[in-house]
Parts: C-alpha cells; structure tokens; sequence
C-alpha cells in the first residue's frame, strides 16, 4: 500500500519513498514540489501569494511563495534529502476568471508563478518541469518511484510532466 | 488598521452576518419573481473557516461546482462570488427554464447565461440590501461564470482574504422550491482597503 499525503491550501508537507503526495483543486495557487533524485523524497507547498513581506498577517509560511519554499527545504533536509540533488516542478497559477483587471498589471496566478521560479533559483534548484497558466483548476500527484508528477484537469485531460 | 476577519468581534460579525440575511432574503425574494414560484429559505449560516478546511465544506477540493464572480466597484471596491454545486444549478435552470438538465455538461450557451443572470441577481439583491444598510453606493460588473474544482474556485476569494488573514467569510444559503432544495454559497470579499470602510459605515468600527 503506497502512502498518500495530502496537502491543502495554504499547506506543506514532505513525503519518503514510495508515498506519493497530492493537493486539489490548484486555481491560482501554485504547486511546487520538490524531488530529491537520490533518497526519492518528495515534498509540496500548495502556495496563494508571491510574497510574505507585503502582507501583514504572514505568521503561515506556507502561504507565501518565498517562506513556503524554504519552509519546504528546511523540512525536506532535515529528513535527510539534500539541497543539491533537487529538482523542482510547478503547477498552476491559473486565472479562473476572465475579467480584465485594468488595475493589476498581471494577474495573481502568474506572479505567484514567477515569484516561485525567482525563489528556487535563488536556491539553485532547477526547476525542470511546469505546467501553469490556463483558465482552469489542476489536482497534481508526485510518485516519489520516479519523480513524475501527474496533472488532473477538468475538461482539459491527464498529463504527466 | 485593517482587521482580517479573525479578528473581528462579536457585535462587529453580527452585523456582517445580519446583512447575510437580509441580502439572502432580498435574493430568495428576487429568484421568486425570476421563477414565478414561491421559495422558501432557510435562515443563512454565516461561517468563519480556515483555507484548510474551506474545500471540504464545498464536498471536497476536486468536486466540480459553478462559480459566479461579480466586481464590486463604488465606496467599497472588491468582489462578489456566488457558488452552486452542480446538481442545483441544474435545478434552478429547470425551474427557471422548464427542462430536464441532469448535467451541467448538457449546458448551452443560453443556459449559461441564464445562470449568469441569476448568479447576478442573487449577487445584486445582496449588494442593495448591503447598500442600503451602510449608505454606500455599491455597483456590480457584469457576471463572469466558471465550472471547475471548488478548490479552484475557490482560490480566488482565498487569496484576496488571504492578503489579511488566515480564513474566509461566507454565507450558506438554502432555498427551496416545493421539492426541490438549492443549498448556494456566497462569499463577500471587500479589497483590503475597503473593510474599513465597510465597518465605519456600519458604525461597528472600534
């Protein structure tokens, strides 16, 4: 029986070889999920905003694209994986609705997007894969066996990325 | 100071809460005269509840629901966003439209847009009662609509709350027409900058 993590939103968490470890329901969240290649552990932060330092309440680091990364890495190292052997991947940051916001320069799901990728290069950690933007909402799923991640949609398909 | 919800205090929520019911009972009111029927609802549950938990109220964060988002522009800026499940927005369609929808995947263009409208007068029903409670001016867009994972959905009020707090205000309601019972969710979300206006205008502000 393989062990099933789940993450919710606004959440982390790490998972050992062979579990596997899922969120739901990403819109304008994004996924990120880390791997490290040679212990096979996987670990997820299910983020909402790009930044931690432009809001007031941030006591919850896994609700920021900047502390939820770390949190994540922290966590994951002192579980025994090793910085240098991850791998990243993102899922997301999607704009569920069509209004055009004359005011923000670029919607939420991007930024989050972006504010992520700046975050893990920062860390040096490649990411190696992502399947983001759209309209719609994705139900990702790390296999810690071999790394894929799997990307439920509603309408739009299965992928494996 | 901006307070996230948490935050606020009991006389403060009360309010809140008591525009839930009247704007519910101004929507249920307004659904009436769309259907021309009479419906009935129960009295609105006003629930505070954490991100976590958020998807599971809405049967699970992968369970497919409709969402309708309106911008609220005027005194207080921000949005307002209705939710169904599927099962009864194919219900109010039947009612409204006389079919048999079983499934949102049947739905055409003309139904959307019917559910649009009715997201837009359920939303705007709740907007005048809030109006004309606080004395500010308070206009909606026109209605967007999306069917996807509630978690999805729900995404978008979470993070606007999320700017200032840890949990999400909404408001539960549940009309019923002779058999037929729609539970529909609302979910009020001001910009950070309006709930201060939005309190000072309700004379709650401490």
């Amino acid at each position: 029986m393989d062990n099933i993590i789940k993450v919710g939103m606004a959440d982390l968490n790490i998972v050992k070889h062979s579990g596997i470890i899922t969120t739901l329901g990403l819109g304008s969240c994004v996924g990120i999920v880390l791997y490290d290649k040679v212990c096979k552990m996987g670990g997820l932060a299910h983020i909402m905003l790009p930044c931690s330092t432009q809001v007031k309440n941030n006591s919850n680091k896994a609700k920021f694209a900047d502390t939820g990364i770390l949190e994540l890495v922290r966590l994951m190292e002192s579980e025994g994986a090793k910085k240098s052997n991850m791998v990243a991947k993102l899922a997301g940051g999607a704009q569920m609705f069509n209004f055009a916001h004359a005011l923000e320069l670029m919607n939420i799901g991007q930024r989050n997007v972006i504010a992520s990728k700046e975050v893990l290069k920062s860390l040096n950690i490649p990411v190696i894969a992502e399947d983001t933007g759209g309209n719609y909402g994705r139900t990702i799923e790390l296999h810690t066996d071999d790394g894929m991640l799997y990307i439920k949609t509603v309408g739009y398909g299965v992928k494996k990325i | 100071m901006t307070k996230a919800i948490e935050e606020l205090n009991d006389m403060q929520l009360d309010v809140l809460k008591e525009i839930g019911n009247i704007g519910a009972g101004n929507a249920v009111t307004a659904l009436s005269k769309l259907i021309n029927k009479k419906v009935n609802m129960t009295v609105p549950k006003v629930q505070i509840v954490d991100f976590k938990s958020l998807p599971d109220i809405l049967g699970g964060a992968d369970n497919q629901v409709v969402g309708i988002l309106l911008r609220i522009k005027g005194d207080i800026q921000g949005y307002i966003m209705f939710i169904l499940e599927k099962k009864y927005s194919c219900i109010l369609l039947n009612l409204l439209m006389d079919k048999n929808l079983t499934d949102t995947s049947e739905l055409s263009e003309i139904d959307i847009s019917a559910l649009k409208e009715i997201g837009n007068i359920l939303a705007g029903s709740y907007l005048s009662s809030l109006s004309s409670l606080t004395g500010l001016k308070v206009l909606s867009s026109i209605p967007d609509m999306t069917i996807d994972m509630a978690g999805a959905i729900l995404s978008f009020p979470a993070i606007e709350f999320g700017k200032v707090g840890d949990s999400v205000l909404f408001i539960e309601t549940e009309f019923m027409e002779n058999n037929y019972a729609v539970v529909g969710d609302f979910f009020l979300i001001p910009d950070v900058e309006s709930y201060d206006t939005l309190l000072r205008a309700l004379g709650v502000e401490n």
